[in-house]
Formats: C-alpha cells, sequence, structure tokens
C-alpha cells in the first residue's frame, strides 16, 4: 500500500503536467507549443533515425566522462580536505565562492584552453558537478563521530580496517547524496556546454532547432533530457533514502 | 576557547589570501614568461587594465544596466515567490508529496531549452530573461523554505501553544525566526542562481547584455574584453556572495551559535 501511495501523487503531477502542456498548446498554438502526443510521436521517429544516434552517443560520452572526473576527483579531494583540518578551513570558503558564481561565463576560458570540442565539454560538466561532491565529502568525514574511531583504536584495526568497517560506512550515506546533487549539475554543464559553440550532441541538436524555430524538436529533445534526468534523479534519491536510513540514528553521528 | 577558534580562523583566512594572492602571481608571471599563450590567457594585470578600459567606455553603461536590472527583477521575484510557494507546500502535505521528485529533479532539466517558448509567450526583450532566471533560482528558495519550516523544533512549538499565540503570531514571532538561517541559505542560492540564469540566457540566446557581451568578445577573438569582462561579472557576485556571508555571520553570532 505504502509503495502505491508513494507512487500516486508524482503520477497525478505528471498527468496534470502533461494537461498543463496541452493547454498551452492550446493557447499559444503550433508556433510556440506543439501538443504532447505529436511531440511525443517526433520524440520517438527522430530516437528511430540513424542520424540521430551519433548526437545522443556525443552527449552520453561527454557526460560520462564529466561524472567519472567529477565523482572520482570530487571524492579524492574531498577526502583530503575533510581529513585534514587546516586546509579544508583554507579551501571551503574559496570552493563555496566558486559553487555560486555563473560558471557559464568561464566557459569561453575552458574553450580557449581546451579547444573546441569533447574535452572542453567534459571539463565543463567535471567543473559543475565537482564542487558540491568535494563539499559533501569533506563535510562527511569531518562529521565521522571520534568514538567510532577510538572504538576502533582500541580493537586494533589496521589503517585498512579502520577505512572499510568504519569510515566507509560513516561517510558514504552523505557522500552519496553529494554524488547525486554532483550527477544532477554535470548533466547541466554538459548541456549548457554543448548548447554553446558546439559540432555535435543533443545541445547541438537544440541550438539548431532554436534557430530554425523548430519547436517539435525542441519540446521533443527537452522532454527526452529532462525524463532522463527525472528518472535517474528518482533512482538515486531512493538509493540516497536507503543508506540514510540504514545511517547512524538522527544526531548520533554528530560531534 | 573563543579567543583560540577567532586565533584559527584568522589563520586560516591569511593561509587563504596568500594561497589566492600566489595563485594570481604565479599565473601572472606564466602570462609574461610566455608559458602561457595570450590567446588563452592573458596576465592578470592586463585584465584589469583592460578592466578599466571597458569600464571607461560609454557602450558599457547599457548592457551593464539591462542586466543587473533583469538580476535584480527575478532575485526579487524568486525569494519572495519561492518563500510563499514553500510555505503552501509545506502545509499541503498532499501536494508536497506530489511535488518532491520534480523539486529533487529540478536542477538538472535544461531550462535553456524552454526559451523560444517563453519568447513567444512574453515577447522579445528582458521579460523571457527574467521568467527564465526566475523558474530557475525560485525552487533553490522553495526547497530551502521547507527544509528550515521543517526543522522548527518542537518544543519551540509547544511554548507557543503555552502561551496561546495565534496562528498568525505563531508563524510570525516562532515559526519564521527559527527557520531564518534556513530561509537565508535559500537567499543566498536565490542570488546566485539569479545571476547564472540571466548571464547564461544571455550568452547563448540573447543579443544585448554583458553575457552577450562575453561572448560576442570572445567570437572575435577579444581577450582583452573578453577577460575584462569575466572578471566584471565574477568581481560583482563575489561582492554579493560576501555580503550575504557577512550578514549571516551576524546573524548566527547573535543566536550564540
Amino acid at each position: 500500500m505504502v509503495s502505491l501511495r508513494s507512487w500516486r501523487d508524482p503520477l497525478l503531477v505528471a498527468i496534470s503536467l502533461v494537461a498543463l502542456w496541452q493547454v498551452l498548446h492550446e493557447l499559444a498554438g503550433d508556433v510556440a507549443v506543439t501538443a504532447p502526443a505529436p511531440t511525443l510521436a517526433h520524440l520517438w521517429e527522430m530516437i528511430g533515425q540513424a542520424r540521430f544516434l551519433p548526437h545522443l552517443r556525443e552527449t552520453g560520452l561527454a557526460f560520462l566522462q564529466a561524472l567519472a572526473i567529477a565523482c572520482g576527483g570530487g571524492v579524492l579531494i574531498g577526502l583530503v580536505l575533510g581529513g585534514h583540518k587546516l586546509s579544508g578551513e583554507v579551501a571551503e570558503p574559496i570552493l563555496v565562492g566558486l559553487y555560486s558564481i555563473p560558471k557559464i561565463t568561464l566557459y569561453p576560458v575552458i574553450l580557449l584552453l581546451f579547444g573546441l570540442g569533447m574535452p572542453a565539454k567534459v571539463a565543463f560538466g567535471a567543473l559543475h558537478g565537482i564542487i558540491p561532491v568535494v563539499l559533501f565529502t569533506m563535510n562527511a568525514v569531518r562529521n565521522v563521530n571520534r568514538t567510532y574511531l577510538r572504538a576502533g583504536r582500541a580493537m586494533r584495526l589496521t589503517p585498512l580496517q579502520t577505512g572499510w568497517h568504519i569510515l566507509v560506512p560513516a561517510t558514504l550515506p552523505e557522500i552519496f547524496s553529494g554524488l547525486r546533487i554532483g550527477f544532477s549539475l554535470t548533466l547541466l554543464g554538459t548541456m549548457l556546454g554543448e548548447l554553446f559553440a558546439s559540432q555535435r550532441g543533443l545541445g547541438f541538436l537544440l541550438m539548431t532547432a532554436i534557430d530554425l524555430h523548430d519547436v517539435k524538436t525542441i519540446l521533443a529533445i527537452a522532454v527526452l533530457i529532462s525524463t532522463f534526468a527525472i528518472i535517474a534523479n528518482a533512482a538515486l534519491l531512493a538509493i540516497d533514502k536507503r543508506l540514510h536510513r540504514g545511517a547512524a540514528p538522527e544526531g548520533a553521528g554528530k560531534p | 576557547m573563543k579567543v583560540g577558534k577567532a586565533k584559527a580562523d584568522n589563520r586560516a583566512t591569511w593561509i587563504r589570501v596568500a594561497v589566492l594572492a600566489s595563485a594570481v602571481g604565479a599565473l601572472e608571471i606564466a602570462c609574461r614568461v610566455g608559458w602561457v599563450p595570450a590567446t588563452m590567457v592573458i596576465a592578470p594585470s592586463a585584465m584589469v587594465k583592460a578592466l578599466i578600459e571597458t569600464l571607461q567606455s560609454d557602450d558599457i553603461g547599457a548592457h551593464l544596466q539591462q542586466t543587473l536590472s533583469a538580476v535584480a527583477i527575478a532575485m526579487g521575484l524568486s525569494i519572495v515567490g519561492g518563500f510563499l510557494i514553500g510555505f503552501v507546500l509545506h502545509w499541503v502535505p498532499f501536494l508536497r508529496r506530489a511535488f518532491n521528485p520534480f523539486l529533487a529533479a529540478y536542477y538538472a532539466i535544461p531550462h535553456f531549452a524552454f526559451y523560444p517558448l517563453l519568447i513567444v509567450i512574453f515577447g522579445l526583450g528582458p521579460a523571457p530573461l527574467i521568467v527564465l532566471a526566475t523558474l530557475f533560482a525560485m525552487v533553490a528558495m522553495i526547497v530551502a523554505t521547507m527544509a528550515g519550516l521543517d526543522r522548527v523544533p518542537r518544543v519551540l512549538l509547544k511554548t507557543a501553544r503555552m502561551h496561546r499565540l495565534s496562528l498568525l503570531e505563531e508563524i510570525w514571532r516562532i515559526r519564521l525566526p527559527a527557520a531564518a538561517p534556513h530561509l537565508l541559505s535559500g537567499v543566498k542560492l536565490a542570488v546566485a542562481y539569479s545571476f547564472i540564469g540571466v548571464i547564461a540566457g544571455e550568452f547563448i540566446l540573447s543579443t544585448s547584455g554583458i553575457g552577450h557581451e562575453i561572448a560576442y568578445a570572445y567570437d572575435n577573438f577579444d581577450n582583452p574584453r573578453m577577460y575584462a569582462l569575466i572578471l566584471f561579472v565574477l568581481a560583482i557576485v563575489t561582492c554579493f556572495n560576501m555580503a550575504v556571508y557577512a550578514y549571516e555571520r551576524r546573524l548566527a553570532r547573535r543566536r550564540g551559535a
């Protein structure tokens, strides 16, 4: 019953969003908004076309590489900064500052550094995703309960055992929350990178469609990306909740 | 204890300044010596010089005014609207349960895809950009408002009942002050996202404003002007963030945290 309930409300919202879409179409006409059904049919047709797949692959590859860099690099940097107190204190305001600047202004710099094409997209996506991962990992490491570590020392655990049996379970839930946010931002960054000065990928298709005022294609791609984002995020959120439920009861992990 | 913490804070601040200064210095040297070609990055001193020249030329004022007023309007709308929507969602569990997955996935959706649609609805000019930035920034405020209202300690609400406060009084005197830190971090995000929304929109889809000027300078290989404008945007946003941060610190200190 519980699962039925948790599914029902989002489903209702999804249905009302589609209804709103239909109403917008009735109000604004085909020039601005195409109706849901033809748009989805168009999307289906596009996915079937051979010339669409290279673009999809390009975006997917760029996104996966950026995600790998953001997650791997972010966790690594976060572990170092969280483990060493002073460097963490030095770095945190810089990172928070970097997090809140409009990174799109830096895109030309990245284009100049990496050249046009895949590396620039990957770098831009990773730049978006890496900072929240670092911040969350850093906080996770800082908030590890000292009592656990003392208990580990009392039991004469080797450093490796300490890491595996204490640090990983204690920090995993929060790090995963960071990874979830990093995932969304990396996708946003990769897409933004493709919208500007790109020759391939979904972002490029979107830009071309905007220039041609091909509303059907614009909406089809927007729906494709949004659906992917929402489903991936819901899955990650479900894992996130599970991890947090398995973690220490509320307040116990805080010093 | 307090003095010791302040001292540690001070030390971290000094090291931070030293790290940043040496990074800028290293870039300056690398550019001057020629390790980094001027077609990639220009020296920081040259950026500042170009910035002063750009600000003195008279054509930049109109772009600046357009961008900043769009950001200001988007900021106001998203903070007020986000707070109200967050408040309503907090009080109506059904709506909240329904909207939660969408709020969580919201920032993964490429909003700029919907820009042509906004142009048709709101016409050309700054309006679609403002709407875009407002939509982008508002959700951060909604989420922060809900988080803040959720975390109002039970004890405070019981105290309010003991004093027989009316609903409005309870909201005004208990819930809002207790949620203030979260609301403030929502404001911080809304400020940052308003800037990101407007400038990114201008960058990709507009024909005027600072974002467009940066993209235009890039297209024309006008590196000094491009770096000058980038530096300018980053400086404005950083100043704004630091002001909010300072206010937040003051608020936290008054609460004795």
